[in-house]
């Protein structure tokens, strides 16, 4: 089910993605403040964009998971998070590159939207902990829900106050880069964020057939040899009911 | 289903007036921080920015120690499958355990406020009204995300761990909005008149959120 | 070669941070690549040793 235009989406990501960097690197002017460095916030800001999105879209899944009960949207929020958990970490690695390049120090606290992610990251590390000490299966996909609902709702909320807490001493690098920003420069941002976001559905998918093949392997092996594969239990994915 | 608050929140009362675990221990862990603070700090008294933030770090870390301990007896002695049985509204829980928080963070501050001005603030503290306003919005978003987070980890194994992880970063944009409030009383800067509104925003949208997810955390 | 180190003499400067900021980013893609690679050949090693038990069955069905 989930392999179905997966390939066509890849394509799709790779021009999308291509074809953002290429603009980024040669079509784009060169930022008056920033220079040369200002390039990395074309990889930065898209995958920060992107992973807060797929936060939130985590949560979304999550209330379709209470609403319905389906273990298949349980999973789709699972992998949601998973995902965005990955991106934002290259989030702030990135963020932390940008932050030596500019400004000499490999954290700044300066940056509002790199410490509200740190603190969401914080928050979305403890996921997958929390899935896995919960035992009963029931329980632990609705818990995650609400755990995911609940994060989701925060983000929002966390981002507006780490905002309006900056002091201002410096000012803020995203304003001038979003707001002073060259039709030239919008053009290679957008295509940028485009490809970012076609990367996240891609992998999305990718990693959604991935569990869903896995599960009816398993399915297949109970029925042909009526056991389970050896093994200790390897991660905390929710297990689809359906084979 | 006041009646099932009433009843929940009584006991929860009871229960803690006549075993006193959890105040108490909020309480001392408070004093106990500060002294902590003082040497950490080396500093003999504190003022400002500073001030504010030492007040409120330890009133957090305090609170998470209240938040661990709310479900457990709860979750040891059959307290939510006798609840579920009842013919009440399942929010009636979280009513009761917000408020019996609630109530349990005001008597934190009654004895750890009073130390923090005693034992560390240097300049004599003015426009408490600040100070009341911060401790009021706050417990109440306290309140809620710590009901939130606590009914969460009880059921898991690893929920002492769990219960910090989960609340601190929650508890940021809070922690944020009553340091901004109540720094002025300690001699910081004035703060912008928005951040009552941002702190009673945090506690609308969770209060909202436990309001819907609760019930979820409950069933069987 | 002599055209890369040229290359090289005309970026500007602290590009050496922009090209790690990419190169992580394709570092984390290809990760989860060979992540996905293993998980791939996994599942063709399960599958083919359940086509075996498929092919078993009915033989030892034939058999009783």
């Amino acid at each position: 089910m989930y392999g179905t235009r997966l390939r066509a989406l890849s394509i799709a990501t790779l021009l999308t993605l291509a074809g953002g960097f290429a603009l980024a690197a040669f079509y784009a002017p060169e930022d008056a403040d920033q220079g040369f460095m200002q390039k990395i916030l074309y990889l930065h800001v898209p995958m920060a964009i992107v992973a807060l999105c797929g936060f939130v879209f985590g949560a979304v899944c999550a209330i379709q998971h209470l609403r319905t009960g389906a273990s298949r949207w349980d999973l789709r929020s699972y992998v949601a998070i998973h995902m965005s958990l990955i991106f934002g970490a290259g989030v702030l690695v990135t963020g932390s590159i940008w932050a030596r390049a500019s400004w000499g120090h490999w954290w700044v606290w300066d940056e509002p939207t790199l410490v509200s992610f740190l603190i969401v990251f914080l928050l979305y590390a403890t996921y997958q902990p929390l899935r896995f000490s919960i035992e009963d299966r029931d329980k632990q996909s609705r818990y995650a829900s609400v755990f995911a609902i609940t994060a989701g709702a925060f983000v929002p909320l966390n981002f507006l106050a780490v905002r309006l807490a900056q002091t201002y001493t410096h000012p803020r690098v995203f304003a001038t880069t979003d707001g002073g920003l060259e039709p030239r420069m919008k053009l290679a941002f957008y295509v940028c964020l485009l490809g970012m976001a076609l990367l996240y559905a891609t992998l999305w998918k990718y990693e959604m057939a991935s569990k869903n093949t896995s599960a009816q392997i398993k399915a297949l092996r109970r029925r042909l040899a009526g056991d389970e594969p050896p093994g200790p239990r390897r991660s905390a994915a929710p297990k689809l009911e359906s084979a | 289903m006041r009646q099932a608050v009433n009843a929940v929140l009584r006991r929860d009362l009871r229960v803690e007036t006549r075993t006193p675990q959890v105040v108490p221990g909020m309480a001392l862990f408070s004093i106990s921080a500060f002294v902590v603070f003082h040497f950490a700090l080396q500093q003999r008294s504190v003022e400002g920015n500073l001030a504010a933030g030492v007040l409120w770090v330890t009133l957090l870390l305090a609170a998470v120690l209240g938040i661990a301990r709310q479900f457990v007896a709860d979750r040891e002695e059959g307290g939510f499958e006798g609840f579920l049985l009842a013919p009440v509204d399942r929010t009636a829980m979280l009513v009761a355990k917000a408020a019996s928080l609630f109530i349990f963070l005001v008597a934190l501050e009654l004895v750890a406020v009073p130390a923090f001005l005693l034992m560390l603030l240097g300049p004599s503290p003015v426009e408490v009204w600040r100070l009341l306003l911060a401790l009021l919005l706050a417990d109440l978003g306290i309140a809620f995300v710590g009901t939130l987070v606590g009914a969460l980890a009880v059921q898991s194994r690893a929920r002492d761990l769990l219960v910090p992880l989960l609340a601190l970063p929650l508890l940021v944009p809070l922690l944020i909005g009553a340091v901004k409030l109540s720094a002025p009383v300690f001699g910081g800067p004035v703060a912008a008149a928005r951040w009552p509104w941002v702190l009673a925003l945090y506690d609308l949208v969770f209060g909202l959120v436990a309001y819907a997810v609760f019930d979820f955390l409950l069933e069987d | 070669m002599t055209a890369i180190l040229a290359a090289d003499v005309t970026l500007p400067d602290n590009s050496g941070y922009v090209v790690a900021a990419y190169l992580v980013f394709l570092v984390l893609l290809l990760i989860y690549v060979g992540i996905m690679a293993t998980k791939l050949s996994r599942f063709e090693r399960e599958l083919t040793e359940l086509n075996e038990l498929a092919e078993k069955q009915p033989e030892t069905r034939e058999a009783a």
